[in-house]
């Protein structure tokens, strides 16, 4: 058993679960500041970026990918911005604009530079390609002991683990600061807090988040790593830090569980082929928010409004 | 006979000069120079649109002012931030936010415990302490969403309590808030004041003016008069501020 899941099946796991975790942490403050969009947009945009730097580099090496992701981000914040102020639009609008715009770039430039038929292809980009990222150096649960079959692990993990750590820390620690902006900007701001740095350091982070979910689950299915754990967990809780943890634990559970099921189930059916790991993933994450949306206690009659 | 020395200015609590704020252009407040004095409550009252809100706003930094100078107690701005208390419109924020009654509250320690630091039984007390002054103790683990107006807008009030500051700065404290609520507020804010805390409100309701202000500042855009209620809240003044057609229930 453990010979065929170790290389096959633990890896892309191991970074299912590190790409939603890297997501939902950053996507409880995006609902609760009402800016799911955001999540969205920045899972889209960083595609040019990533696209970008590999064509300008002509390497694949996560860091580098993710200066691209991350120069795309602020370009798109900037377009963002300037089409709000200049075009008059909302930003609802402007966002749409821009992001959708920024992402049919970056499927062009996919096609049209030939770099399809070298490291990055629109299918892996749209969808990920979890299935892809295996260990070929490892033979079975004692790999995991032995040097020399982990250097060759996906290099995709090592650099996700670092993200993930890197995220999770700088949400604990921006936990209380974060919590008061988002909750009330106005008062944070009487109170001396750094209310611009900390939404901007929120969107760093989602677009980091996105850069980090895009190798797993590709540009489109991010933001349901994004937004659905968080919004699970906030149909459950009126605590913040409970939310929180419950985030954490609902996309570690439908990282897993997708993975798994995505491989294992099909045949287990008896039928003949696998499924897409990234989409069983985003659907069993659909059902757990449906699941509470139907199931939550505390949602029979909503809270009254203002 | 009457003591012919005259009674000294009040100190001066918040004093703002020259200020004009424009929002796209058109100027929302224009050239406002006030002196809110000091253990005093002070009403801002003016007609929609007077830029009631955008002076306190501008008045604590929020929002950018085009000229203008604020001091607070004679510093400028930054440095006496934490004298001061702000309490925002309950419209404002989104109740709707995972927090319970005494988490609000305990926001307003956020410059004592600042990102990490310990939120112990003695943090916890102090907030309980700042929900009863303002007769919410029973609502601490109340969800802020399930809490009526009134009551969240006490629990705002808490919070500014919570912080410990020389200088309150209410917008629109009684919009929407029942009796109760109203009654309990302004006896919070009377009490404050009687500690020599200084109060400035913006607030829409004129019949209560008399009653629970000391001072008030009518504002259209520009100053039209400031100073106390006795003196200053007169029809003449009110006619000025809001047009000619207003109620003659206000004394000449």
């Amino acid at each position: 058993m453990g010979s065929e899941f170790v290389p096959l099946t633990l890896p892309p796991m191991v970074i299912a679960i590190l790409a939603a975790l890297s997501c939902a942490a950053p996507g409880n403050y995006l609902i609760l500041r009402r800016q799911a969009m955001l999540g969205d947009a920045m899972s889209h945009v960083v595609l040019p970026g990533i696209v970008a730097a590999f064509l300008l580099t002509g390497s694949a090496a996560p860091p580098i990918l993710l200066i691209g992701a991350l120069a795309a981000a602020a370009l798109s914040a900037a377009l963002i911005e300037g089409i709000r102020r200049l075009g008059g639009t909302d930003p609802g609008a402007a966002m749409g604009i821009t992001f959708t715009a920024m992402f049919a770039a970056g499927v062009l430039m996919l096609e049209v530079s030939g770099a399809a038929s070298v490291h990055l292809d629109v299918e892996h980009a749209l969808y990920g390609n979890l299935e892809g990222l295996i260990w070929l150096d490892a033979t079975g649960w004692s790999s995991l002991l032995d040097p020399a079959a982990l250097a060759g692990l996906p290099p995709e993990l090592p650099s996700l683990a670092l993200v993930a750590g890197a995220i999770l820390l700088a949400l604990r620690l921006a936990r209380r600061p974060l919590a008061l902006a988002s909750f009330d900007e106005g008062f944070a701001r009487s109170m001396g807090l750094p209310v611009a740095a900390l939404s901007a350091a929120l969107v760093g982070l989602t677009a980091l988040a996105a850069v980090a979910a895009f190798s797993a689950v590709g540009s489109i299915l991010t933001i349901a790593m994004l937004i659905c754990p968080p919004a699970t967990a906030r149909l459950l809780t009126d605590d913040l830090t409970t939310q929180l943890r419950l985030s954490l634990a609902f996309a570690t559970l439908a990282a897993a569980l997708g993975t798994l099921a995505a491989g294992y189930g099909p045949p287990l059916l008896g039928l003949s082929f696998t499924v897409s790991a990234s989409g069983m993933i985003a659907t069993l994450s659909g059902l757990g928010l449906a699941a509470a949306a139907t199931l939550s206690p505390r949602r029979h009659g909503h809270a009254p409004k203002a | 006979m009457v003591d012919p020395t005259p009674l000294p200015a009040p100190e001066t609590a918040l004093s703002v000069t020259g200020l004009t704020v424009a929002y796209t252009g058109a100027p929302a407040i224009e050239d406002v120079t006030a002196r809110f004095a000091a253990a005093a409550m002070t009403a801002i009252i003016g007609p929609n649109g007077a830029g009631k809100s955008t002076l306190l706003k501008a008045a604590l930094g929020l929002i950018p002012a085009v000229a203008g100078e604020v001091r607070v107690f004679g510093q400028p701005l930054a440095k006496s931030l934490p004298r001061i208390a702000y309490v925002p419109q309950r419209a404002s924020v989104d109740w709707d936010f995972p927090a319970r009654a005494l988490d609000v509250v305990l926001m307003g320690l956020y410059r004592q415990t600042g990102a990490l630091g310990r939120i112990g039984a003695q943090e916890t007390a102090f907030a309980r302490a700042c929900l009863a002054r303002v007769g919410m103790q029973a609502f601490e683990t109340r969800q802020i969403g399930a809490l009526s107006g009134g009551q969240q807008q006490r629990v705002f009030l808490a919070r500014a309590l919570a912080q410990r500051a020389d200088l309150y700065l209410l917008d629109e404290p009684f919009a929407g808030v029942d009796a109760a609520t109203e009654s309990a507020i302004i006896a919070v804010l009377q009490s404050l004041r009687d500690e020599g805390r200084s109060i400035v409100a913006v607030h829409h309701d004129l019949a209560t003016v008399p009653a629970y202000f000391d001072r008030v500042l009518l504002l259209n855009r520009r100053v039209v008069a400031e100073g106390p209620v006795a003196t200053t809240f007169r029809q003449a003044q009110l006619a000025q501020t809001y047009g000619a057609a207003l109620a003659t229930a206000i004394p000449a």
